[in-house]
């Protein structure tokens, strides 16, 4: 066992460290859930991306450094030690650049995931809707068989980013007769602002725009536009979720970084003992979280498929956050409150943490049936 | 960096894992409680034989060591299967004394498994003072060869017996490595803890998918499932951390081991009584012999709220 890094891994952490010290904004950019905000955090991404820092474990061809996973791993410590800015493409880098890469086709690769990471092309999810939000199977937005290509109709909810961003994925149902209600699905790729769509953004707790309701009147999605075999969406979807999303969609870096944040604040505010275990438990949680994942991803670099331990992640990660901010608003007490403080901002962040990509009850529920092995129920 | 166990460290775990699964130890552990230690010392001189004592043992003093990360390795194994005996006691009495005087007289025989070892603050509580070869008072005034102990009490975990060791004795060293001791005791106990969590997970998920109410394994009910899908993400998150403790031997990081492993421990115990429901409180059921060390493990060398204080002294 070990944890010590190459001085090649070393150097590249050095490097990460110069470049971000030099060029991470000194003043916060305005918030990621107003027009000005998205605009101003797209333009940090085409910085990023002039630098090569925007995706470093992709391919070089588009536009990554090819640095592997644990390389990844550092530049994430690195950036949120810097303090550097949320990023607005979240969605698109984690959840459908994975897709692509394991799923799409050459030609869809080379299309899509450069604009993605200059920021370019940012992306939206298009996942629950009205009716099918922890029962993500039961979804009923359609993909109708046309010339060329796909007809999508129907309603999606809850789609982050989707108020500003440029594109979306998501599944539809392409074969209404299918057996079972996850087959017959389809993976496809949209514009917000192709002809048929509706983006009607939603008011999140703050009332900030961030996330949006589409309704879709016969949107044509091309033949090209489908990731993967009409019909093979869930798997295809199922198996980025299982095999990476657990590592990349949270990195330890942003929660140690959080953590170094709130025992700063702790100290600053005289190191009340009251609030010293919890400190304390913040601190903790964060090395563990990282620890946890060099040890998955050492795992994943020896050969081994992660799979359901991902949903261990979730619940840990998305817990953490919520508990490290309330320790911050208690320290900060009536300080705390106005609504665009940096830690009333984040805390507001955070509290959707155990609601998205997938429930904390569906993940319990994965931990239990799929790790521990016990009966189906009923939910 | 690969923060994985290798495959020599695994065969280690699972080597022990055998011989203690052989070993019948939850009828070693309730004849320990009643203070007949035969079935102990021949266990103990087995484990002993596996090199888990000598991980804690210089070379020099016929041991193996200093190999904190198999140690931690083995201690997980100790716990899983409850072992009886002041076993992170010798582990810490080995690292006091191995830079002193004595070491050349008293570690070949801790390595070996000829004599066990405990240890405690003067005026507080050891472990198994009654079988202890070697009895360890720290005080003040430095580290001294207890006389003898004072009569025995059970603890809760009634494989813990208790007794105050006598005051006096030969003084071994008037400044002998606490801290780095008390670092090797809070990771053995750590490891042990999520050894005896894992236990408890394991035997609960068993119990669960075989009893039946409402004509139903209980298990099916997400209520359960919850609990226990908690348990082991706690233990899943704890055991990085005291793998971690075990490669750096940051203080830090071993405080935080200490408490990540013991909250879990102890947790998964509650979860595992509660699913039991009444038959998990009796005596008489094995699974006490797990909750109860639980409970132990966690106040036992630094409980939680002194282990976060350390964590933040560490920091500053």
């Amino acid at each position: 066992m070990d944890l010590t890094l190459s001085p090649a891994d070393e150097a590249f952490r050095a490097e990460a460290r110069g470049w971000l010290r030099a060029r991470v904004p000194s003043a916060p950019l305005p918030s990621l859930e107003t027009a000005e905000g998205f605009a101003a955090h797209r333009a940090w991404e085409a910085e990023l991306a002039a630098a090569g820092w925007s995706v470093v474990d992709w391919p070089t061809r588009y536009g990554g450094r090819a640095c592997g996973l644990l390389r990844w791993l550092l530049f994430e410590e690195e950036y949120y030690a810097a303090g550097a800015p949320g990023r607005v493409n979240q969605n698109g880098i984690a959840l459908l650049a994975p897709t692509l890469l394991g799923h799409g086709t050459p030609e869809q690769r080379a299309r899509v995931l450069p604009p993605m990471a200059t920021g370019e092309v940012v992306w939206a999810q298009a996942w629950s809707e009205p009716e099918a939000g922890s029962d993500l199977a039961s979804l009923r937005s359609r993909a109708v068989r046309t010339d060329g290509g796909w007809l999508l109709s129907g309603q999606k909810t809850w789609s982050s980013r989707a108020a500003f961003a440029d594109r979306a994925f998501g599944l539809f149902r392409s074969d209404p007769a299918a057996e079972k209600p996850h087959q017959g699905l389809t993976y496809v790729m949209f514009g917000l602002r192709d002809p048929g769509v509706t983006v009607r953004p939603i008011g999140r707790l703050d009332g900030k725009p961030a996330f949006a309701e589409l309704f879709l009147d016969e949107v044509f999605v091309p033949d090209e536009d489908v990731i993967g075999e009409p019909g093979r969406g869930w798997a295809i979807a199922m198996a980025t979720a299982a095999d990476e999303r657990g590592l990349t969609l949270r990195s330890p870096g942003r929660f140690l970084a959080t953590a170094e944040r709130l025992h700063a604040l702790w100290r600053a505010r005289g190191c009340p003992a009251s609030s010293a275990g919890r400190v304390a438990d913040a601190l903790i949680g964060a090395r563990a979280y990282q620890l946890f994942t060099y040890a998955a991803a050492s795992r994943f670099l020896a050969g081994e498929r992660l799979g359901p331990e991902s949903s261990l992640n979730k619940v840990f990660w998305s817990e953490y956050d919520i508990a490290v901010h309330e320790t911050a608003l208690d320290l900060l007490g009536e300080e705390g409150e106005p609504a665009d403080g940096e830690w009333a901002q984040r805390y507001v962040f955070a509290l959707a943490g155990p609601i998205y990509a997938g429930t904390n009850e569906i993940q319990r529920d994965i931990v239990a049936e799929r790790l521990l092995g016990l009966p189906k129920g009923r939910r | 960096m690969r923060f994985l166990p290798d495959p020599e460290q695994r065969a280690f775990t699972g080597s022990l894992d055998a011989l203690l699964t052989a070993a019948d130890t939850a009828r070693v552990v309730r004849e320990w409680s009643r203070g007949e230690h035969a079935s102990g010392r021949a266990l103990w001189s087995r484990i002993a034989e596996a090199g888990v004592f000598a991980l804690a043992v210089p070379e020099a003093y016929e041991g193996f060591g200093p190999r904190p990360v198999e140690l931690a390795l083995a201690f997980v194994e100790l716990g899983r299967h409850a072992v009886p005996g002041p076993l992170v006691e010798t582990v810490m009495a080995a690292v006091l004394i191995d830079e002193l005087g004595p070491a050349k007289r008293l570690l070949p025989a801790l390595a070996a498994g000829r004599s066990m070892a405990t240890v405690a603050h003067e005026g507080s509580y050891a472990l198994d003072g009654d079988v202890a070869d070697l009895r360890l008072s720290l005080s003040p005034g430095g580290l001294r060869l207890a006389p003898g102990g004072g009569p025995v009490r059970a603890g809760l975990d009634p494989a813990r017996r208790l007794t105050r060791l006598r005051p006096g004795g030969e003084l071994l060293a008037a400044g002998p490595p606490v801290p780095r001791a008390l670092l090797w005791a809070r990771l053995a106990t750590a490891a042990q803890a999520l050894g005896v969590g894992l236990a408890l997970l394991e035997r609960t998920v068993a119990y669960v998918g075989h009893r039946t109410q409402f004509g139903v394994p209980v298990g099916s009910f997400q209520a359960v499932k919850h609990r226990l899908a908690d348990a082991r993400i706690a233990l899943e998150f704890a055991r990085p951390l005291v793998l971690g403790a075990a490669v750096t031997m940051a203080p830090a990081d071993v405080a935080a081991a200490k408490v990540s492993a013991c909250e879990a421990a102890y947790a998964t115990a509650r979860t595992a009584l509660q699913l039991h429901g009444a038959i998990g409180y009796t005596a008489e059921y094995d699974l006490s012999l797990w909750l109860t060390r639980a409970r132990a493990l966690r106040s036992a060398w630094g409980s939680p709220d002194v282990c976060r204080a350390d964590v933040l002294d560490a920091l500053i």
